[in-house]
């Protein structure tokens, strides 16, 4: 019994260090679970804040290009509106996006260099923020909130290697799932377009409409260049993003005007999956 | 209670400078330095290394929740605060111990500080990009995206200790 406690106590430091470990271990496997781990990610009110502080005094640095920016926008914008003042009929993409509703939001944290990156906006459930909705930039879509706070939200970006969205060809409306490679932050993955699809480099890559978070045909990206593995049915495709991660600043939040009945309907669906 | 106090500012400045400034480098996308291990490399040598290993995974913990990582940071601290006093074992002639002196290069020279930062940045980044990757699958792409990293961070640190401890020295 002595010398057992005597061995112990000699490897106390060790026990010691392998206890933090595993603690560390369950923190990693739990952050899995998105919604799980609430106090340790950047929602936090005192670390939102700072972060908050922060990109308030970094987005001046960046003025410049924001406004070009912004700039570009309205040109895109009026001239949508010219186009649909010149004809009766609505224009098919604005219908598409009708029934949904932009908030506009700062990011205060964003980060492309982990293999699952985060970004963090500076509004939440105060501005009727709830997890679920999309994040969009005007040059594309950005990804998910999964975090709600009081005054901050956080979620995945495509460039997150747990998190997958529908995507399309805008030509012939193949579809496929969008992934990241865990790679260079300005290109993203496309699989499951079965190999008799034609292809060309530069087609334009845009959200389905099999998800209730993004309107159908918001822009993604386009090709930049693909290929197929001998004796596999699909192609690997690799996809230019056409948002900027490292330089994003502004971005909305979208919320679908049915937000509240899809989720009340999901929810539902739940309960039966237990009944049976 | 004077050191204490001390220890304290240092820490806020560091993860402050690591969250805010330097987690927003990204060179290339890749590249990313981890500068806020200074903390630990320059703990006094008589500190208890019970006490070193806290630190170290409550430094880690915090930088952790800044980054939206949960536990990678913490895990790779704790992991480099456990080897330290080992690796100072290995690096000191034996004789030379005096319990007194600072690890930095106004008290051990600069050719010393140089090895125990090149080696202690080592093990801590290999454990950080192992652990974020969860996966040997791109073993060699990791690597890259570690070491290039890890030469970015042993500059930096270098460099801050000559230009920010150096008055320690008293």
């Amino acid at each position: 019994m002595r010398s057992l406690l005597r061995f112990l106590t000699r490897i106390y430091f060790f026990l010691f260090f392998i206890l933090l470990e595993v603690f560390c271990l369950i923190l990693i496997v739990n952050f899995n679970n998105y919604q799980k781990i609430v106090f340790t990610n950047s929602t936090n009110n005192f670390i939102g804040d700072i972060y908050k502080k922060s990109s308030a005094f970094y987005s001046i640095f960046n003025l410049k290009e924001i406004n070009s920016n912004l700039a570009d926008e309205n040109t895109r914008l009026r001239n949508r509106l010219e186009k649909i003042q010149a004809s009766d009929k609505t224009d098919s993409t604005f219908a598409d996006s009708a029934g949904y509703i932009f908030i506009a939001t700062k990011v205060i944290s964003n980060s492309v260099n982990l293999r699952n990156n985060y970004i963090t906006l500076d509004k939440g459930t105060k501005d009727g923020i709830k997890t679920g909705m999309g994040i969009i930039s005007p040059n594309g879509i950005v990804g998910i909130i999964t975090n709600v706070s009081d005054h901050f939200s956080m979620g995945p970006t495509i460039i997150n290697k747990k998190w997958k969205v529908s995507a399309k060809i805008k030509k012939n409306n193949y579809f496929g799932s969008l992934s990241w490679d865990g790679k260079d932050y300005r290109y993203a993955i496309l699989n499951e377009i079965p190999i008799h699809v034609k292809l060309s480099i530069g087609d334009t890559i845009v959200t389905s409409s099999y998800s209730s978070v993004f309107p159908e045909g918001y822009l993604i990206g386009e090709i930049e260049s693909f290929n197929h593995k001998k004796g596999y049915n699909f192609y690997n495709i690799k996809i230019r993003l056409s948002t900027n991660f490292m330089t994003l600043r502004h971005v909305n939040i979208i919320k679908n005007f049915y937000f509240n009945e899809l989720e009340n309907l999901q929810k539902t669906g739940d309960k039966d999956e237990n009944i049976y | 209670m004077k050191i204490f106090i001390k220890y304290l500012f240092i820490w806020i400045t560091v993860v402050l400078c690591q969250v805010l400034i330097c987690n927003n480098i990204q060179l290339f996308g890749y590249i990313n330095p981890y500068i806020y291990i200074i903390f630990i490399l320059l703990l006094p040598l008589k500190t208890s290394k019970y006490l070193v290993l806290l630190l170290g995974f409550l430094l880690g913990l915090s930088i952790d929740i800044f980054s939206n990582t949960p536990g990678i940071h913490a895990s790779a601290t704790t992991f480099m605060a456990f080897l330290r006093p080992y690796i100072i074992n290995i690096l000191f002639n034996r004789e030379s111990i005096d319990k007194k002196h600072l690890p930095s290069i106004s008290s051990m020279g600069l050719s010393w500080f140089i090895k125990y930062t090149v080696i202690m940045v080592l093990v801590h980044h290999l454990f950080l990009f192992y652990i974020e990757a969860f996966s040997f699958t791109n073993f060699f792409f990791t690597l890259t995206r570690c070491l290039s990293s890890a030469v970015f961070s042993i500059i930096l640190l270098i460099i801050s200790q000559l230009l920010f401890f150096k008055e320690r020295q008293k």
